[in-house]
């Protein structure tokens, strides 16, 4: 249904050309879940950025992300209006700036149908109250009056999962859904993914840090390293027996009761490549406890590591 | 919103009260008088004309009687227009100005406001940058510049509009003079419609709205433009300010019967009740313009309360 091949995407900044995403391949299946893991500024963002046309006019990419047959990244600005908001929807990392300050949760719920299904307002503002039933949003009828400032962070995002489902999407890309809400809150929009995707039947493109969220909703998990897909495995899988040592230190990395005190989390450490510089081997390599020479030199393809994994690392686990 | 409304009204009470009390003392302690000439009068003519004012009792006494008479709806006579009251020369020329104000005030948000979210969609091409060359000049170039180089072309090579002179009802007349008047606020507003539209488009807000895949139109026109509006809003009073001062020197040149020149003449002439007058009226514009561009603010961001 999505089949992204060979994406790069570049940045041209005030001197140089900053590399975001290499060479990344990916598919998802309808109905799959697909968690996106891996540090910030790892491209996973900017990857789903490009399927939805909404990276900034400086960046350069080349490839192909095929969605439901048509070609995403060749798509004049009309095509691309059909496809996002109606088959392909995404949701935003903070529910508070993602939303318009000054038009009311009703009004930016209704357009979506109004510009996709041809409703009239009162039709889509309809669709939209039961919407917000449907996720789970207590006096709807008074939130669909109410501007995103009157209503609380889980409550706004909750809203931006109602606004991506109106038009029954294929995909949702759901960008880090939980980051900016409280912990509290964490495992109620989970929960309400997961629910939503029991009655909607789409796929989820879930990118997010948080590996218990991606535990709970993924059946496959992709980990992107300085722009390069270095794991891509069912979760079970990779939960029980991560292949490429990046994806070891991730999971070492996540936090559980056992380290809750804040001096013993454990950190991966090092820092990333500078995504400017173009390096001969394995990003990941500095940081990699299990690098040898041939890891500097040589970069490891994404290839075949035992059952369905697959791993781009010369040393797997 | 009608208690807001009356709070803000009695609080520009003790504002003018300050600015009256300040403008009275501090024209009167400016040297000379009302009734200096070339030729000087016969001390005892000044004398009785310092009387038959209330200009020979103490500053104080002055004071108050010029309050008390305010308080009654009452500005006093002109020292200099003689048989002629302040309220009614101010009521002669106040519609004019009025007229040639709030249209170029309009002018330049209609023109400004579309002009700078042009100006921003294509803020990295020819266009653009044409767009902004052009509001720099107008914001540079003066007034006193502009309408004699406007009434040459258009009048005295084209033949199409007077230069200068007013007629009673004439719409000819006012073309030149609203145009100068337009083109200072004009420039601002494009360029601060600009820089706000700039801004907005990289916001979160606009990406969602994107990614809704709503026209680009709708995404401009309903999600970006309002908060994109804020500094504008934010320049409306200064803008009324500047039309103000604008005017005084556009209706001079064109010779337009407005209430611009009260202003500077009866400063000169130490025509005190026609100054504090003519301050009086301004003031309450300008308190009256930042009222309304505070609720403004709340219309284009409903995060903004009205009630402090």
């Amino acid at each position: 249904m999505l089949q992204i091949d060979s994406l790069c995407i570049e940045f041209r900044q005030e001197r140089a050309r900053v590399a975001a995403v290499r060479d990344v391949s990916l598919a998802l299946a309808p109905g799959e879940c697909v968690g996106v893991v891996g540090e910030s500024g790892s491209g996973k963002t900017q990857t789903f950025l490009a399927a939805m046309g909404l990276l900034g006019r400086n960046a350069l990419v080349s490839g192909s992300i095929r969605f439901e047959g048509r070609e995403l990244l060749a798509a004049a600005t009309s095509e691309l209006n059909r496809v996002r908001g109606a088959r392909l929807a995404m949701i935003f990392q903070d529910p508070m700036t993602s939303l318009t300050p000054h038009l009311t949760v009703g009004v930016q719920m209704a357009e979506v149908l109004v510009c996709h299904a041809g409703l009239s307002w009162t039709a889509a503002k309809r669709k939209a109250l039961d919407m917000l039933q449907t996720v789970r949003i207590a006096d709807a009828a008074r939130r669909m009056r109410q501007y995103p400032h009157e209503l609380s962070g889980g409550m706004r995002q909750r809203v931006m999962i109602g606004m991506s489902l109106l038009c029954e999407p294929a995909l949702v890309i759901a960008d880090e859904p939980t980051s900016a809400l409280d912990a509290t809150i964490h495992v109620q929009v989970i929960e309400l993914l997961a629910a939503m995707r029991r009655e909607f039947r789409m796929a989820i493109a879930l990118i997010s840090h948080d590996l218990g969220a991606v535990h709970a909703l993924a059946d496959r998990v992709v980990v992107m390293y300085a722009g390069r897909v270095v794991e891509c495995a069912p979760a079970t899988a990779i939960f029980a027996h991560p292949r490429h040592p990046y994806t070891a230190e991730l999971l070492r990395c996540a936090p559980n009761l056992s380290a809750a005190r804040l001096n013993r989390m454990p950190s991966i450490t090092g820092q990333p490549p500078d995504p400017a510089e173009v390096l001969p081997g394995c990003a990941f390599a500095a940081r990699c406890a299990r690098a040898d020479a041939r890891c500097r030199i040589e970069r490891p393809l994404l290839v075949q590591s035992g059952g369905a994994a697959q791993a781009a690392c010369h040393h797997p686990l | 919103m009608i208690r807001y409304l009356l709070k803000r009204i009695a609080g520009a009470v003790p504002t003018l009260f300050i600015i009256i009390t300040l403008t009275f003392f501090l024209v009167r302690a400016a040297p000379g008088g009302p009734f200096d000439q070339e030729q000087s009068l016969p001390p005892e003519i000044v004398a009785n004309l310092q009387a038959a004012y209330g200009l020979d009792q103490p500053a104080w006494i002055q004071y108050r009687r010029y309050l008390t008479a305010l308080l009654h709806g009452d500005f006093g006579p002109s020292y200099k227009y003689k048989d002629f009251t302040v309220t009614g020369l101010i009521a002669q020329g106040l519609p004019l100005s009025l007229t040639l104000g709030g249209v170029a005030m309009a002018l330049a948000l209609a023109l400004g406001i579309p002009a700078g979210v042009f100006a921003a969609l294509h803020h990295d091409s020819a266009a653009g940058y044409a767009t902004m060359s052009l509001a720099v000049v107008g914001i540079a170039v003066p007034s006193f510049v502009v309408l004699p180089f406007l009434g040459l072309i258009f009048g005295i090579d084209l033949h199409w509009l007077p230069v200068a002179g007013w007629e009673p009802g004439s719409v000819k007349h006012l073309v030149l003079p609203v145009i100068t008047l337009t083109l200072p606020p004009l420039a601002y507003i494009a360029r601060l419609t600009r820089g706000g539209m700039l801004e907005v488009m990289q916001s979160h807000f606009v990406r969602t709205a994107f990614a809704k895949g709503l026209p680009t139109r709708t995404v401009i026109w309903r999600h970006a433009l309002r908060p994109a509006l804020l500094p504008v809003a934010g320049y409306l009073a200064p803008a009324v300010a500047t039309i103000m001062t604008g005017s005084l020197v556009v209706e001079s040149i064109a010779g337009l019967p407005g209430v611009g020149r009260y202003l500077v003449q009866g400063a000169l002439n130490r025509d005190y009740t026609l100054v504090m007058g003519m301050v009086i009226v301004y003031s309450a514009l300008l308190i009256s313009a930042g009222l309304l561009v505070d609720l403004l603010y709340a219309w284009l961001d409903p995060r903004v309360r009205l009630a402090h």
